[in-house]
């Protein structure tokens, strides 16, 4: 075999001690697409950030055509013949296409002008070359993002990358230009390029890789040519390891009260005819890969962000004109994904903190001052009651808390105004396994009390740990459904994949080909 | 509904040269004698110099920074000539070069506190704005200075014996700035730091360069405007010469399409906003409005002027939002 173009040897990266890669080994050889697959925090995008020169290694090495390579930014990548397409496409819209490519080095005319002849006729040639028939003066804006995609590798090309890394870079694709964009990748192999494809549509994989690596928890889990894997092994080792006692038992059961009835709602290209019902004392997961609109939906419901058609009932009133003050009075409360920018005031004190949501309560006199001692034992009872770990809670600022007492914050604040309905956008990213057993224990009281819980989660066990029932959104759409007693991480997850329909409640569900057939005529 | 949002798309995009047109439409119902040759002439004449101020301002303001402090650095920058003219007797060319370095030297000492101390240019432009102002009080310790008369002479000049010097400078600046910017690899790389800094990082852009860059040509714009609103004025510098003429430049640039969010913007919009300011001005004027009324009047202007960008951000907003599934053909045109 020839020798790898680019070769790594046990590579490793940790952020803030937590190992994001360990000790991965891998080789990519010109001519090949490597198809990397892996779970939502698997280290997939770390590794291609240590090899785009984002963030630079702990140890290990990599060698790109036999020698040592060690980026240090993505210049440095770029400039060694690695070219990186993100899954959020790194251009600038108010520039034209040629002005993109040409962006760090334009040639010039012996005026010191932008030779505008040259980078016209070079970039028609690029754009040939990717299949694109756009005028190359055309302002980024107004071309589509599966053409801006194809752009992307014009540039690589003109930068004459020997590796292409594509992250993702389907998700916001037609079926058409989906195909299109395949059709490129083989011919970029054809020439020699190697490439390194990461998705989440398996399928796709398996019919264009020539080998494939799977990463699971920072390691790589396996890696073998594309004709050793079928989807059910690829899921096998995407999943793994076996689910302990991590969550305390779910005992009360839910009613059958609805207590948020969710109907139709429909947002053009972010959700579609979204139909879902929380009963009072009932958990319920919402699952789904990044980008599946589950974020964009609790935002929809919470008064966020609009939508089109469809409606909200809360306890059986339908709401309008929602915004986050109308839903605080109808008594939902949203913990947002976004601890750090949005969920918390992190050089306000934590009393402070807590008494946010409810502030009004504590509002006396006819020109509304604030009760300040009214404020801080509430917030105390709920500190004591969530069993916060903090100092002087009127003195200790938000920021000096760890992670999951942080969280325990955001959740007293809201616990404070007594709602009904509770959406949590997760609750436990970037918490310890102590402070998360913590936080699924509150959330199970919340439901004893006869709260609605919605968890949005991309941790699949934790959801099946803690639920009693779960949906799983994918491209926008719920795609399945499943009871706590047909619990199946496998399942579950081809459902997120679409490889298959999940047990559909209602009406059918369209398949991944009537998809992809629909959005093409 | 489609061409609807494209009409109204094309309105908000052009804003300010609806709004030029209809005031200027209505200083003329008001007074036909507006549209008089002398009056235009004149306009454009005294619009000289906010308009090559404003001019380094949409450089500025379209990395998404801020130069508060053009207004002291006028000042400055005239104050050392002035005073060097006064002293040794050198001829208007030297002092103009001197008027240019210092205005030079001031914009090198923004981009080194915004560059290299990494302070925000809101606050690093506010604090020159006031260091600029009290080193010029001190050297002239506060009083008027008056130029010698060729400086007088220098402003009156007429290029080819018809056009004043003022707007063959600005004519000048102006098309420095356009071939700047649309032209050169140096403002096309503006245009994309403005529209995203860290991919501009991450294409290979030396953003740390291009931005020090382009304070030091808005500090070599304002010595230049300075010296020009001089030669004008009759060669006298009085302590407030300059003082708040960066909101006039900023309000020119952003009546002219400069977004202050960065990445939007031109020259050309610039000279039509820096026409509009002064054809507001010179109009209050003709038609004798209260004098007292005459400055709200002009920031009813560009207050609306503002308005209708946030306007453009917001649909512009809606335009980039993030979409998760296909959109059906019909809604998402083009193709």
């Amino acid at each position: 075999m020839t020798t790898p173009l680019l070769q790594i040897n046990a590579l490793s990266k940790a952020f803030f001690g937590i190992s994001a890669v360990k000790s991965v080994t891998l080789a990519v050889h010109p001519g090949e697409i490597l198809g990397l697959i892996g779970q939502n925090g698997a280290g997939k995008s770390t590794l291609m950030n240590l090899i785009g020169g984002v963030v630079p290694a702990d140890s290990g090495e990599m060698l790109l055509k036999g020698k040592p390579y060690t980026p240090r930014t993505p210049a440095d990548a770029n400039k060694n013949g690695i070219a990186f397409i993100h899954q959020e496409l790194n251009l600038f819209t108010n520039l034209s296409i040629a002005e993109n490519i040409f962006i760090d080095a334009f040639p010039r005319t012996r005026w010191g002008m932008i030779d505008r002849v040259t980078i016209k006729n070079k970039t028609r040639d690029l754009l040939q070359a990717v299949g694109l028939e756009i005028a190359p003066e055309t302002q980024i804006e107004r071309i589509s993002p599966g053409e801006r995609q194809l752009v992307e590798i014009a540039r690589a090309l003109y930068q004459d990358a020997e590796l292409i890394i594509f992250d993702e870079p389907t998700t916001s694709l037609t079926a058409r230009e989906t195909e299109r964009l395949f059709a490129i990748m083989r011919q970029l192999k054809e020439q020699g390029k190697a490439i390194i494809y990461i998705s989440h549509i398996l399928n796709d994989i398996l019919k264009l890789s020539d080998s494939l690596a799977v990463m699971r928890d920072g390691q790589l889990m396996a890696h073998e040519p594309t004709a050793a894997f079928d989807v059910n092994r690829m899921i096998a080792l995407m999943v793994g390891r076996s689910i302990e006692q991590l969550y305390p038992p779910r005992s009360t059961p839910p009613s059958t009260e609805l207590v948020l009835d969710i109907h139709g709602v429909s947002a053009a290209g972010i959700v579609e005819n979204i139909h879902l019902q929380l009963h009072k004392g009932e958990v319920l997961g919402l699952f789904g890969l990044m980008g599946s609109g589950r974020t964009e939906l609790a935002r929809m419901i919470f008064g966020l962000d609009p939508f089109e058609v469809g409606d909200i009932r809360v306890e059986g009133v339908a709401l309008n004109n929602l915004s986050p003050q109308s839903s605080i009075r109808n008594r939902i409360a949203f913990v947002t994904e976004n601890r750090r920018e949005e969920g918390l005031l992190m050089n306000i004190d934590i009393a402070n903190n807590i008494g946010l949501v409810a502030l009004p309560e504590f509002a006396r006199t006819p020109l509304l001052v604030i009760d300040r001692r009214e404020l801080l034992d509430n917030a105390q009872h709920m500190a004591n009651t969530l069993q916060l770990k903090s100092g002087n809670i009127a003195l200790q600022n938000a920021k000096a808390l760890s992670g999951g007492n942080q969280q325990k914050v955001v959740i007293a604040k809201w616990l404070l105004s007594r709602p009904a309905i509770f959406i949590m956008d997760e609750p436990t990213r970037g918490i310890d396994v102590g402070a998360k057993y913590e936080i699924y224990a509150i959330i199970n009281q919340l439901a004893a009390e006869g709260s609605g819980v919605l968890i949005i989660s991309s941790e699949l066990d934790e959801l099946i740990g803690i639920c009693d029932r779960i949906l799983v959104m994918s491209r926008g759409e719920i795609y399945g459904q499943f009871g706590r007693n047909e619990f199946n991480e496998e399942r579950i997850l081809r459902a997120a994949f679409r490889e298959t329909a999940a047990i559909p409640t209602g009406e059918k569900l369209p398949t991944l080909d009537e998809m992809a057939e629909g959005s093409a005529s | 509904m489609n061409s609807r949002m494209n009409i109204r798309q094309l309105l908000l995009n052009n804003s300010t040269i609806v709004l030029f047109i209809v005031v200027f439409i209505i200083f003329g119902i008001w007074s036909p004698l507006f549209y008089s040759p002398e009056n235009i002439t004149n306009i454009i004449k005294q619009a000289a110099f906010t308009g090559i101020v404003a001019v380094g301002m949409t450089f500025v303001l379209l990395t998404a920074g801020i130069d508060l402090s053009v207004g002291s650095n006028m000042y400055l920058s005239v104050v050392v000539s002035g005073l060097l003219m006064r002293s040794t007797g050198i001829d208007v060319l030297p002092a103009l070069i001197i008027s240019l370095i210092v205005g030079t030297l001031f914009g090198a000492f923004n981009a080194f506190c915004i560059v290299r101390l990494k302070i925000i240019p809101f606050m690093t432009t506010l604090g020159t704005l006031i260091i600029g102002r009290g080193i010029g009080t001190a050297l002239t310790e506060s009083k008027q200075i008056d130029f010698p008369e060729k400086m007088n002479d220098f402003g009156q000049t007429l290029f080819l014996g018809i056009i004043p010097m003022p707007i063959v400078v600005f004519a000048l600046v102006m098309l420095a700035g356009y071939v700047l910017l649309t032209r050169t690899q140096f403002g096309r790389q503006i245009y994309a730091i403005g529209n995203d800094p860290e991919a501009a990082r991450k294409a290979g852009i030396d953003v740390d360069r291009v931005m020090a860059l382009v304070y030091i040509l808005c500090g070599f714009f304002a010595g230049l405007a300075g010296f020009v609103l001089v030669s004008q004025l009759g060669g006298r510098v009085d302590r407030s010469f300059g003082e708040g003429r960066e909101f006039d430049a900023i309000a020119a640039a952003v009546l002219g399409g400069t977004s202050l969010f960065g990445g939007v913007g031109n020259v050309f919009g610039t000279f039509v906003g820096a026409l509009l300011i002064q054809m507001v001005q010179t109009g209050l004027q003709f038609n004798l409005v209260n004098l007292y009324l005459q400055p709200m009047v002009k920031a009813v202007v560009i207050f609306l002027a503002i308005f209708f960008d946030s306007l453009r951000e917001a649909s512009q907003k809606r335009l980039k939002r993030r979409f998760i599934r296909p959109v059906s053909a019909s809604t998402a045109g083009g193709d």
